[in-house]
C-alpha cells in the first residue's frame, strides 16, 4: 500500500454519512435567494383569490351583495357558499371526523371566518373587489369562555349538529360538546387517591398559541380542463394526504392531480390542514379555466388558519409521603373553537396526550378530556410537537413541581424517585403506551453535574434569605423540566389518516456512474432533508453523500408518504430510506459476488464496497457495482440498481430530555433575565449534530416565546386580539436567551438506525422549563401555581397579588 | 388606476416599469422584476423578510411604495454573491454556522447583515443581536445566526473566526 491509498478514517469521511456535520446542501440556493417557494410560483394568465372575512364572531348572514365589486376593474368572479353547494364544497370534512364550512353558508362561527372568495387579476385588484362586497350580518351571542360551552343558556354555534347527540368519537353531552375521551382505569385511580397520603390538585391551563412560520399559507391551484387534471403547488407538509383529500372531495380521479409542494418557509404544524383558500383556489380555476393564485396575509395567518394548545388540565396526583407517585388523574377541557378541525390521527380524538404520565412510573392514572365548541378560529394543531403531547409534557411538569412543592421535596429528587427504571423498558404506561427505551436517571443527573444544580440552588436559597432581609428585589427560579416524548405516527395498528396507514416511503435509483436519486414521502419544512437522507443513504450503501440527490413533495414522483409533522420524519421515513438502502445493498452484494467470483457470504461490507472475507485485496466498491449493476450482472437477475421501501414502524419512538432554566425577576418590574437555559436532549441515534443542534435551538426560541408571552388572545366579545405581529410576541435576537445544549444517546431498539426524532423534543420540554422556572422564583411567596403566558405584566402581578409589591 | 413610470437601480442594473402608485415596492421588486429572493412574511415591517438595502440604509420593502424608490441605488439577495458568483463571505457564513434552516428569513437576514458590517466591521455579540432585532426567524434561535455574521466579520476583516465556546 503505498501513501495515497485513503485510510479507513478517509474512506468513511468522503462519505460524509451518519454523525457528520455535514453542511446543508439546501443553504446555496437559500442564501442566494433562489429558493422557490410558494409565492414564487408564476403561471401564465395567474388570476389572485383573496377572503372576504366576518368582522363578527358569531352572526346570522343575511344577504352577501357582490354587484358593486364585480364593477371593480380586474375583478372576475365572487365565489360564495352558494357557488360551493353548485359543486358540493360549501362544507369539507376535517381531519377530526367534524366538517367545516369552506365559505360562511347561512352564520359566521368566528372572527375572520371566510365569507366570500374574490377572483381578479392581480391581487390589488382582488382586494379592490373585497372592499366593495356588501355583507349584512345580524349578530348573534357569543361564546368565548369554554367553562361556559355547556351551560345550559350558552348559545348554540353548530347549527348543523343540532339534536345530533352522537358525534365522530362518541355520544355528545350538549349541542355545544364535540366529544369525551377517556383512558385509563378509573376505579383503580379513585382507589389509589382515596388511600393517598398526600394528594395535590391544580387547574393547569396550556394557553392558546399559534405556529405562526415567517411564510404564511399559500396555493396556487391550476385546472387543464383539456386533459382534466389539477394541479396544485402549495404550503403543504403532508402533499398526498391532500391529493388524496383533494380527489375524495372534489370527485376527481387522483391521478389526475398533481400535489407539489415545493420550498416551504416553516410549517411547524400550521401546514398540515386543509383551509377553505386550498378548496376556493381550486373551485375558481375550474370555473375561470386560469391558474389562481391564494396567498395568506399575516393578519388572516394568525386568526383564521390552525391555532394550537387551548388545554385547560384538572390535574390531581396522589403521592406517599417519601414522594413517590401512586395515582394521576387528569380532566382536561378543550377549546376547539367553532369547527373540530384538529390534525390528530383518526382513532384519537385528544392526540397522544395520555402520554400524560410522562417518564414517571405511575401504578394507575385516569384521563379524561372533553372537547367543546367556541366561537374561535377551528383546526387545532400540534404546534412543533406531536400531537398534544406539548399539553401533556407542561401538565405532568407541572404538576410534579407542585407535589414537590406541597412534599418540601428537591423538584430534582422527585423526579429522580419516580422515573421509569432503565431496565423497565420496554415499559407499559398506565394509559396505554410502550416506551421502547429510556435512561432517564442519567441524562437527570448528567444536567445536574453539568450545571452545578446544587451550587445553584445554594444560590437561591442565599437570595431569598437576601430578599427578606430587604437587600434585593430580584426573586430567583429554577425551572427543571425532565420530559418523554412520544413521536413518530406511526404504527398502522395506531395511526391513520382518514383511513389511509401513516407508513413512509423511499424509493432510491442509483445510476450507473455511482450517483443517485432519493425520492421521499416526507417533505422538509426546513429540517435540512435534503442533506440528512443522503447521509443515511451514504452510510448504508457506500455513496458519498454529495453523490445522492433527494427529492420530496412532488406527488407524481415521490412514493406515498405521510409527510413530515410530530416529529415523524427520522422515526418513520428515515427508517423508510434505510430500508431502502438495504434492499440496494443486498442487490449490490449479489453483484459484487458474481463479480468477485465468490459466494455472497463469503462477502463482507466495508465503508464503501464489499470484500472477501480474509481477501483484503479482493475488493469491489460501490461506485463499481452502480456501474455494474447496469452491463454485468449475473444471469437471470434484472439490471439496475433501485428499491422502494414502505416502511410501517412497529411501535412509536420516545425521545427524552433534561433541562434546566435559571430565571431572575425583578418584582417590581415583572421583568425577567433566562440567565441560564441548558437543555440536554437523547433523540437515540444522531444522524447530523449541527441540524440536530440548530432543532434544539430552534424549538427552545419557540418554547420560550410561548411560555413568556406568545397568545392569540380574545376580548369578552370574540374579537381577536393578537393578530398581528405587533401584538402577538414575536421574540427578536435580542430577547432570546442563549442556549446551551448537550445530549446522551439511547438508540431505538425497533428503528432500523436507532433515531428517535428531536424536532420537537425542545419545544416539548422548553415550555415545562420556563414555566417552573417563574413558578419556582415565586414559591417561596406562598403560591403554588402561576398561568402562562409569563409576560412582564403577569410577573408583576403575581408579586403584586403575593403581597411582594406594595 | 394610472400607472406611473419608475426606474432605479436594482444590484447595479438600471430598471424599470409601470406601476400603480400604491404599488409596494415588495411587490414590485418580486412581480415586476422577477426577483423572488425577497420575501413577504408580515406586511407590517415587523418581520424584516422583505429586507433589501436602499442607498445604504437597510429598509423594508413592505411598507414602502415603488415609487418612493424612484432613482434609489437598491441592493436586494440576488445582489450579495461575490462578483465571481461565489458565495459572500457572508453567506458563506450563514452556511458554514448552521444560520439558517427554512430558508424565508435569510435573504432579508443576510441584506440586514451586509449593512450592519459595512456600519460596524467588527461588532460584538450584542451589537449583531440588536442589530438583526428587526428581522424575525422562526427557526434557528438566532444563535447560529450570530455567529454566521461573526464569521462573515472575521473573514471580511482578516482576522481568525473563533466560535463562542457553549
Amino acid at each position: 500500500m503505498n501513501d495515497l491509498t485513503p485510510t479507513r478514517e478517509q474512506r468513511t469521511a468522503a462519505l460524509e454519512g451518519m454523525g457528520c456535520k455535514r453542511k446543508r446542501v439546501e443553504d446555496i440556493r437559500f442564501t442566494q435567494g433562489r429558493g422557490n417557494y410558494v409565492d414564487d410560483v408564476k403561471l401564465p394568465g395567474m388570476l389572485h383569490g383573496d377572503f372576504v372575512r366576518s368582522p363578527h364572531p358569531h352572526a346570522r348572514v343575511k344577504k352577501i351583495d357582490d354587484s358593486e365589486a364585480l364593477k371593480v376593474p380586474g375583478v372576475l368572479a365572487v365565489i360564495t357558499a352558494e357557488t360551493l353547494k353548485t359543486v358540493n364544497l360549501a362544507w369539507m370534512p376535517t381531519l377530526a371526523g367534524d366538517v367545516q364550512m369552506v365559505l360562511a353558508d347561512g352564520k359566521v362561527l368566528f372572527q375572520n371566518q371566510e365569507v366570500a372568495f374574490v377572483v381578479a387579476t392581480d391581487r390589488y385588484a382582488a382586494d379592490d373587489g373585497i372592499n366593495k362586497v356588501v355583507v349584512e350580518y345580524e349578530p348573534l351571542p357569543v361564546l368565548v369562555d369554554p367553562f361556559k360551552a355547556m351551560d345550559p343558556d350558552a348559545p348554540v354555534l353548530r347549527e348543523d349538529l343540532v339534536g345530533k347527540m352522537s358525534g365522530a368519537h362518541g355520544p355528545r353531552k350538549h349541542d355545544n360538546h364535540i366529544f369525551e375521551w377517556t383512558v385509563g382505569d378509573k376505579e383503580l385511580t379513585d382507589a389509589a387517591f382515596n388511600k393517598a397520603e398526600v394528594t395535590i390538585k391544580e387547574m393547569i391551563s396550556y394557553h392558546r398559541t399559534h405556529p405562526s412560520p415567517l411564510e404564511t399559507c399559500q396555493c396556487v391551484c391550476s385546472f387543464d380542463k383539456i386533459k382534466g387534471e389539477l394541479t396544485i403547488y402549495g404550503t403543504f407538509q403532508a402533499p398526498h394526504v391532500i391529493r388524496t383529500v383533494v380527489a375524495l372531495i372534489a370527485k376527481l380521479p387522483e391521478h389526475k392531480i398533481h400535489v407539489i409542494a415545493p420550498d416551504i418557509g416553516g410549517g411547524f404544524g400550521n401546514k398540515v390542514g386543509a383551509y377553505p383558500g386550498y378548496i376556493c383556489a381550486a373551485v375558481a380555476s375550474i370555473v375561470t379555466g386560469k391558474p389562481v393564485k391564494w396567498v395568506e396575509d399575516r393578519i388572516e395567518n394568525l386568526t383564521a388558519t390552525s391555532f394550537a394548545r387551548d388545554y385547560h388540565m384538572t390535574t390531581e396526583v396522589a403521592a406517599t409521603k417519601d414522594g413517590k407517585v401512586t395515582g394521576l388523574r387528569v380532566h382536561v377541557l378543550a377549546d376547539h373553537g367553532a369547527f373540530d378541525a384538529c390534525a390528530d390521527p383518526s382513532k384519537w380524538p385528544a392526540g397522544f396526550f395520555n402520554i400524560v404520565t410522562g417518564s414517571y412510573d405511575f401504578p394507575t392514572a385516569h384521563l379524561a378530556v372533553d372537547g367543546v365548541y367556541t366561537n374561535k378560529a377551528p383546526g387545532g394543531v400540534a404546534y412543533r410537537c406531536s400531537f398534544r403531547v406539548t399539553e401533556a409534557a407542561y401538565c405532568i411538569e407541572r404538576a410534579m413541581d407542585i407535589l414537590a412543592q406541597k412534599l418540601d421535596m428537591d423538584p430534582a429528587e422527585l423526579r429522580l424517585k419516580n422515573f421509569i427504571k432503565p431496565e423497565q423498558f420496554p415499559y407499559h404506561s398506565a394509559l396505554g403506551w410502550e416506551y421502547d427505551s429510556g435512561d432517564y436517571h442519567t441524562a437527570m443527573r448528567k444536567m445536574m453535574e453539568t450545571t452545578g444544580y446544587a451550587a445553584l440552588r445554594k444560590e437561591q436559597a442565599e437570595k431569598r434569605a437576601a430578599f427578606a432581609r430587604g437587600e434585593t428585589r430580584d426573586i430567583m427560579g429554577l425551572g427543571i423540566s425532565f420530559f418523554t416524548e412520544i413521536v413518530g405516527a406511526g404504527p398502522s395498528k395506531n395511526c391513520d389518516i382518514l383511513g389511509i396507514a401513516m407508513f413512509d416511503s423511499c424509493e432510491i435509483r442509483m445510476h450507473p456512474t455511482g450517483a443517485g436519486i432519493a425520492r421521499v414521502g416526507s417533505k422538509s419544512q426546513g429540517q435540512g432533508h435534503e442533506t440528512t437522507w443522503a447521509q443515511i443513504i451514504a452510510t448504508e450503501i457506500g455513496i458519498p453523500a454529495d453523490n445522492i440527490m433527494v427529492e420530496e413533495g412532488n406527488t407524481d414522483t415521490a412514493p406515498y408518504g405521510l409527510g413530515t409533522y410530530g416529529s415523524r420524519s427520522t422515526p418513520v421515513a428515515g427508517a423508510a430510506i434505510a430500508m431502502a438502502a438495504r434492499k440496494i445493498k443486498a442487490k449490490a452484494q449479489m453483484i459484487a459476488a458474481y463479480k468477485l467470483e465468490v459466494h455472497e457470504d463469503d462477502l463482507e461490507f466495508d465503508i464503501d464496497g464489499f470484500r472477501v472475507k480474509g481477501l483484503p485485496e479482493k475488493f469491489m466498491s460501490m461506485k463499481d457495482i452502480c456501474w455494474a449493476a447496469y452491463n454485468s450482472v449475473p444471469p437471470g437477475m434484472e439490471p439496475g440498481l433501485e428499491a422502494v421501501s414502505y416502511y410501517d414502524p412497529p411501535n412509536m419512538t420516545y425521545p427524552f430530555g433534561a433541562y434546566l432554566c435559571v430565571m431572575d425577576i425583578d418584582v417590581d418590574t415583572g421583568v425577567y433575565k433566562v440567565r441560564r437555559f441548558y437543555a440536554l436532549d437523547d433523540c437515540g441515534t444522531r444522524i447530523n449534530p449541527m441540524i440536530i443542534e440548530g432543532q434544539v435551538h430552534g424549538g427552545l426560541t419557540e418554547a420560550f416565546a410561548i411560555a413568556m408571552g406568545q397568545e392569540i388572545r380574545y376580548d369578552e366579545v370574540g374579537n381577536v386580539v393578537t393578530g398581528s405581529f405587533m401584538d402577538f410576541f414575536m421574540p427578536t435576537a435580542v430577547e432570546t436567551p442563549h442556549w446551551e445544549t448537550d445530549f446522551t444517546v439511547t438508540p431505538s431498539p425497533h428503528h432500523p438506525i436507532g433515531a428517535k426524532g428531536v424536532g420537537e423534543s425542545p419545544n416539548v420540554g422548553g415550555v415545562p422549563a420556563f414555566s417552573n422556572a417563574v413558578n419556582d422564583a415565586f414559591s417561596f411567596l406562598g403560591s403554588t401555581h402561576i398561568q402562562m403566558p409569563h409576560d412582564f405584566w403577569r410577573n408583576w402581578k403575581a408579586a403584586k397579588d403575593l403581597g411582594a409589591v406594595a | 388606476m394610472a400607472k406611473t413610470h419608475v426606474t432605479m437601480k436594482v444590484n447595479g442594473a438600471e430598471v424599470e416599469g409601470l406601476v400603480e402608485p400604491r404599488t409596494l415596492l415588495v411587490h414590485f421588486i418580486r412581480e415586476n422584476l422577477q426577483m423572488t429572493g425577497t420575501h413577504i412574511g408580515c406586511e407590517t415591517t415587523h418581520c424584516g423578510a422583505c429586507t433589501v438595502d436602499i442607498d445604504g440604509m437597510s429598509v423594508k420593502s413592505c411598507t414602502m411604495f415603488a415609487v418612493q424608490a424612484q432613482g434609489s441605488d437598491i441592493i436586494t439577495v440576488e445582489g450579495m454573491a461575490n462578483a465571481d458568483g461565489t458565495l459572500s463571505a457572508l453567506q458563506e457564513g450563514f452556511r458554514m454556522m448552521h444560520g439558517l434552516q427554512c430558508g424565508f428569513c435569510t435573504p432579508g437576514m443576510i441584506v440586514r447583515a451586509h449593512r450592519l458590517l459595512k456600519e460596524n466591521p467588527l461588532p460584538s455579540e450584542p451589537e449583531i443581536r440588536m442589530g438583526i432585532s428587526g428581522n424575525i426567524c422562526r427557526c434557528t434561535g438566532y444563535q447560529n445566526i450570530v455567529k454566521a455574521i461573526q464569521y462573515a466579520s472575521a473573514k471580511i476583516n482578516g482576522v481568525e473566526f473563533q466560535e463562542a465556546a457553549e
